[in-house]
């Protein structure tokens, strides 16, 4: 849709959507920083929820086991998902495909409320102990399902003949993959696994189903905390993970943003050459 | 009839006149079914060692198919390939002695255009100062010595053609395959590449098999040429045969242009036939008719090239004279390509060379002009 | 060429080939189906006093022929009992309705946003993008969280309005249903607009030119031309909105109040305060059929809008 100049109509829509979505975000951390222990009302600026929230050891605790079910169970995810995405963009037709790709797309949608009461219901059959393990797996499940569609949006737009191009060169499929599809599609892979670390890191529901004693995520925790009241200690924490997204957000569009344009100007270059 | 050479002949290499050459790759009754659709059709063909061979034809032939059997990234349905005796059923791509060199070149886009050329080197576990004397070695046959470290998004596209090319040969393979490769290339870099790539098989000595839906370079680069049609080859033979000895309808008309008559035999002595066309109330003398007899139904065809027009008639007495009008004339620059009307909706194309300018041409539109052709300028065609 | 149908070629290594689909098919059967089985199995059993809280329904120690004298115990009691009390019928038709509602304002409010996204220089869209994505990048708890302090009587919003002289008393709209709407479409937004972006981008704006030159006055335009083309993003944005929205929790929760009925948080009470897992169970189990309708017709449209492409 180019050529066509914005009306007011649609400056104005930009404007009060854009600030519907960002002013709630931004009053939060604007009250972070507030003397006040009245969230509502402006006392000063101040950092003191920062300094009690550091010697908050429950706080930290929890933080730090929600860093490591992120980590270990991000990581994991996306080594499983990249291996659905390839059996989904490469593998063809096979037995129980159908039923492959519904249960790789059904998680995307299905209410968290559901898939933590049935992976509770399996952990406690296989009387197995509850705890940082149990929300472990049930994340890797479901965040492996958006790795596998973030990759394999990644596969789509990649030239299948550079693996056959290998193959022909003598490169057997596994050492293919390793050195021509997985640096081709590692941006994706990354963008999974990104998404599936804050997944994890975000996730109240299917962690309090599946969770044990001694697992006590951070959004478990903020949650208990919110529904006691508004804090601003639990603005200051959210002020921080906000600030951690945003940044590893905004550094990786950037880096890939860098990229592009070195890449436009070398092709530039390439044709300017020619002559 | 004795075989006469037809076209110009390059060199004395025609290994398929020798009944005891044997094929270097060899299709023995190769089906390829994807599902309902057949895409290749119970189909032989033998290619000989340095020969370049062209599989000719339009989209969804099947060449394409074929090739990538070849290469082993298709399994045939059914039937056998050959390479050098050694039946290639069950070795995966990555262990066949064929390189491909591919329509999108897929260079790898993340190693530099020395690494490209090395990888295949690398996976057959070559020393390291073997592997870096073949790449210079490649680099300076594709004359792109200064690019050796230029990543391929760094290269225009004629380069990036030549890197893919380089890269493909490294490996010394048997066979070179060639999937449209200069298809993404405009048309005056594509002459001189198809330029190039004869001389380059010549010079290394190696068997080609391309691929393309291009008929003039099928014709400029290839020793014989398989034109292909739905799964099945329709003509195998030297480009000039093709063109002047086409064996059917579909492939006279899939290569250049041609004027196609019906008519029926009415005479026939040895080589010479004598043919009849109500349509335009015509007889044609033909000379070197094959087995044709008296009372079938055939189809003469002549390139418009070999029409001749002229205002007054012609004197030869050997040559078929219809007399006729011009209906329009297309002016192509080098050419001009005269419709001319021999009865109602019976037009045949000529095709003139202007070999002077424009306004000193005498004959135009509407003229009472003479049409002649030699005897043997046509060919007829039974199917 | 025929690369398409091409799909399962030179796979000679069948062994290979099924240990890589194995590896996350298996986990998936494991972690995601099996469960559901689990679930289905649980709801037909009875609730105990015990931990696990309910009498489990199959002994597998006895085989074949304890499974079959646990499935003659198999009762559909739970299944009735979520018809006899009407706060479980009555909680079903709400989360529909509000899903409904707030899948219609997320519509609305998305529309202008996307479109004005279309529009903008081709320069800035990147980054349009990008603002509307980041956000779902933040927690969605803190999302929530955040309206709040918004919403609630002495919050900024009651604050700023009496500020302007617009209200003398605050305007109760935390623990109200219209809290958990606009706390769905503040967080569902990113959802709607993303597909409706992407179909409103590539349409040709020469369509527009071409019905304007043919005599049609801009804003008949926008419906008879605009509208109809981004109808695939229209519909994949509802969905996407409407699905998940059935069954939210956190939403209702933090900002709906005691009027507010919503299955996800009914289920989340019936089994973490009444411990009654076979009746949560059930409720799971009827969720789920409800649910499977939508999902079914959202994935035929997106195998529709793939093969049209």
């Amino acid at each position: 849709m180019e050529h066509r100049k914005p009306s007011w109509f649609n400056i104005t829509s930009l404007v009060l959507g854009f600030s519907f979505l960002y002013l709630p975000i931004v009053i939060l951390v604007i009250y972070s920083f507030n003397a006040s222990r009245l969230v509502t009302v402006w006392g000063g600026f101040s950092t003191k929820w920062y300094v009690s929230l550091l010697s908050n050891e429950q706080m930290l605790d929890a933080a730090w086991v929600t860093l490591r079910i992120g980590v270990t169970s991000a990581t994991l995810a996306t080594v499983l998902g990249t291996i659905a995405a390839m059996v989904l963009a490469r593998q063809g037709r096979f037995f129980g495909r159908t039923l492959f790709s519904g249960m790789i797309y059904a998680p995307l949608v299905m209410p968290e409320v559901i898939l933590g009461l049935s992976l509770l219901l399996l952990f406690v059959s296989l009387d197995q102990a509850r705890g940082f393990w149990t929300i472990m797996i049930a994340h890797t499940t479901f965040a492996m399902c958006y790795v596998a569609v973030v990759v394999q949006s990644r596969l789509a737009g990649f030239d299948r003949s550079l693996e056959e191009a290998a193959m022909d060169l003598g490169c057997p499929p596994v050492k293919t993959f390793f050195t021509i599809t997985l640096p081709q599609i590692l941006p994706g892979v990354a963008a999974g696994w990104m998404l599936a670390f804050t997944l994890s890191l975000d996730d109240l529901v299917i962690a309090s189903f599946t969770t044990g004693p001694g697992a006590t995520t951070l959004p478990m925790k903020i949650y208990s905390q919110v529904r006691l009241g508004v804090t601003p200690e639990i603005n200051a924490i959210c002020t921080i993970l906000v600030a951690i997204v945003t940044v590893g957000v905004i550094t990786a569009s950037l880096i890939s943003k860098r990229q592009q344009v070195q890449r436009e100007r070398d092709e530039r270059m390439a044709i300017a050459n020619q002559y | 009839m004795a075989k006469k050479p037809i076209g110009p002949v390059r060199r004395a290499f025609a290994p398929w006149e020798d009944p005891s050459a044997i094929p270097f790759i060899e299709f023995r009754n190769v089906t390829k079914r994807f599902g309902d659709f057949v895409a290749v059709d119970n189909l032989s063909l033998s290619i000989y060692e340095r020969e370049f061979h062209a599989l000719l034809g339009g989209s969804g032939c099947g060449k394409t198919t074929m090739m990538r059997m070849l290469a082993g990234f298709e399994t045939p349905t059914e039937g056998q390939i050959f390479l050098d005796g050694q039946d290639l059923a069950g070795i995966p791509p990555y262990r066949r002695p064929v390189n491909m060199m591919f329509q999108s070149y897929a260079l790898f886009p993340h190693m530099t255009v020395e690494a490209n050329i090395a990888f295949g080197l690398k996976q057959d576990g070559m020393p390291a100062a073997e592997i870096s004397s073949r790449v210079q070695e490649m680099l300076r046959l594709v004359k792109l010595e200064q690019f050796a470290k230029r990543k391929p998004h760094q290269l225009s596209g004629g380069q990036r053609q030549r890197v893919a090319l380089a890269r493909s040969l490294a490996k010394r393979p048997k066979v070179l395959l060639l999937d449209e490769p200069m298809a993404a290339l405009d048309k005056k870099l594509r002459e001189e590449t198809q330029l190039e790539l004869m001389t380059l098989q010549e010079d290394l000595r190696m068997t080609f098999l391309i691929v393309t839906h291009d008929q003039e370079e099928a014709m400029t680069v290839a020793d014989r040429i398989s034109v292909m049609d739905r799964g099945h080859i329709r003509q195998v033979a030297t480009p000039g045969e093709i063109y002047e000895m086409p064996n059917s309808r579909f492939v006279a008309e899939f290569i250049g242009d041609i004027n196609l008559f019906h008519g029926k035999v009415t005479q026939k002595q040895s080589e010479d036939a004598q043919l009849y066309c109500d349509l335009t109330d015509s007889t044609i003398n033909i000379q070197g008719a094959g087995d044709v007899r008296v009372g079938d139904e055939v189809t003469f065809a002549i390139r418009p090239e070999k029409v001749r027009i002229s205002l007054d008639k012609p004197a030869e007495s050997n040559a078929n004279v219809i007399q006729a009008e011009v209906w329009d004339i297309a002016y192509m620059g080098d050419v001009s390509i005269y419709h001319i009307k021999l009865a109602e909706d019976e037009f045949i194309r000529s095709v003139v060379a202007n070999t002077t300018r424009l306004v000193e041409r005498p004959i135009t539109w509407d003229d009472k002009i003479w049409l002649s052709w030699d005897r043997d300028a046509g060919v007829i065609l039974t199917n | 060429m025929d690369r398409e149908v091409s799909s399962q070629s030179y796979s000679k290594n069948r062994l290979g080939r099924w240990a890589l689909i194995m590896v996350p098919y298996a986990w998936l059967l494991l972690f995601f189906l099996a469960p559901f089985v689990i679930v289905f199995k649980i709801s037909l059993s009875e609730v105990v006093v015990a931990i696990p809280p309910y009498k489990p329904v199959i002994d597998w120690a006895q085989g074949l022929a304890g499974f079959v004298e646990a499935a003659q115990q198999w009762s559909l009691d739970n299944y009735i009992w979520l018809t006899e009390d009407a706060i479980y019928l009555n909680a079903y038709l709400s989360s529909l309705q509000i899903a409904f509602i707030a899948t219609v304002i997320t519509l609305l409010v998305g529309y202008p946003i996307a479109y004005g996204m279309a529009r903008a220089p081709k320069a800035w869209q990147p980054t349009l993008l990008m603002l509307i994505i980041l956000p779902f990048w933040t927690s969605f708890l803190i999302r929530v969280y955040a309206w709040i302090g918004i919403l609630k009587n002495e919050g900024l919003l009651n604050q700023f309005l009496m500020m302007l002289g617009i209200i003398d008393d605050p305007l109760v709209i935390l623990n109200t249903n219209a809290a958990v709407y606009i706390g769905i479409v503040y967080s569902y937004l990113p959802f709607m607009v993303l597909p409706l972006y992407s179909s409103l981008e590539k349409m040709d704006s020469s369509l527009i030119e071409a019905a304007e030159d043919l005599g049609c006055p801009p804003m008949q335009a926008f419906w008879k031309v605009t509208i109809p083309l981004s109808l695939p993003g229209i519909i994949a944005g509802c969905f996407l909105v409407f699905i998940p929205a059935v069954g939210e929790f956190v939403i209702p929760d933090l900002l709906g109040g005691s009027e507010t009925l919503m299955i996800g948080k009914t289920l989340w009470v019936e089994f973490f305060s009444n411990r009654d897992w076979p009746v949560a169970s059930a409720v799971a189990v009827v969720l789920l059929l409800i649910l499977v309708i939508p999902i079914v017709l959202f994935q035929r449209q997106q195998e529709k809008q793939k093969e049209a492409q």
